[in-house]
């Protein structure tokens, strides 16, 4: 059970705004995990990310580019973006880390020292 | 796996496209049904990397606006080929020794979106900025396409 990323859902509680999930990746590695979520039209002030009973919320609010013209074909959806994630109990959730680049939004969750592999030497 | 659209010129394309995306919308409402999450956006699995593009008219610019996050501005490939707007491009993924892969629901590799314009536009002067994710995409209607008024004398 090494998930950090055990994803929770919390779909039922009742919320005036309607979020999209967003796609995300997740790797591991021994020195924690990378989270990497899209999230296009979202800047640094449109994010916000919290820790609150272990449960990672990544919410991003779009500032999207301002078009002249009339729509006249549409794909995108309007709504902003959510995504919560419950946190491995090896991760140190004050070490969190988190960066925005062209729309990718980047945590590094670092591994709690402890629980990290360690070398013990033969005095 | 690329899927170009390939429209007719002559056919009407804008009700044969919103047909399409309005297929599109069904199909992604289906697979955000709890059991499908799981396998994240599984809606890519038929179209790869479909970038959502939105198009706008103004009286002198069509402007094409494409939700690209986590590109480098050298990876994107803008082309025009008479009215067929196309953007392409690849995602390279980042390798670090050592990892491992616990999820992955972002499409990495190369992708291909078209998209037949309105009108035709005039090719020398279509600029583009790529900011926050987003690749706005402005192409100046060709003088013949502008609407003129006409002065009454």
């Amino acid at each position: 059970m090494n998930t950090l990323a055990r994803e929770t859902r919390d779909g039922d509680r009742a919320q005036a705004e309607q979020f999209i999930m967003p796609p995300a990746s997740v790797t591991e590695s021994t020195e924690g995990y990378t989270l990497e979520i899209e999230m296009p039209g979202v800047s640094k002030d449109g994010l916000d990310i919290s820790v609150e009973n272990n449960e990672l919320t990544i919410v991003g609010r779009r500032s999207l580019p301002v078009v002249e013209g009339t729509l006249i074909h549409h794909e995108s959806r309007p709504e902003n973006f959510r995504r919560t994630f419950e946190l491995d109990p090896s991760i140190d959730a004050n070490k969190i880390n988190a960066k925005v680049e062209q729309g990718l939004v980047t945590l590094t969750l670092p591994k709690a020292e402890q629980v990290k592999p360690r070398r013990i030497t033969v005095s | 796996m690329n899927l170009i659209r390939y429209q007719a010129p002559d056919l009407a394309p804008w009700s044969a496209l919103d047909r399409w995306s309005n297929l599109r919308d069904e199909l992604n409402s289906f697979f955000e049904l709890p059991f499908w999450s799981g396998f994240g956006r599984a809606g890519q699995l038929f179209t790869g990397w479909s970038p959502a593009l939105d198009l706008y008219q103004s009286n002198d610019n069509v402007i094409a606006v494409v939700e690209l996050p986590g590109m480098r501005k050298d990876d994107i490939d803008i082309s025009l080929h008479d009215r067929t707007l196309t953007i392409s491009g690849e995602r390279k993924r980042e390798s670090i020794g050592g990892e491992e892969a616990e999820r992955t629901e972002r499409y990495v590799g190369a992708f291909r979106r078209s998209i037949v314009l309105p009108t035709r536009v005039d090719a020398n002067k279509v600029s583009a900025t790529y900011r926050n994710g987003m690749l706005t995409v402005k192409l100046p209607k060709a003088e013949e396409a502008k609407a003129k008024q006409i002065q009454v004398s």
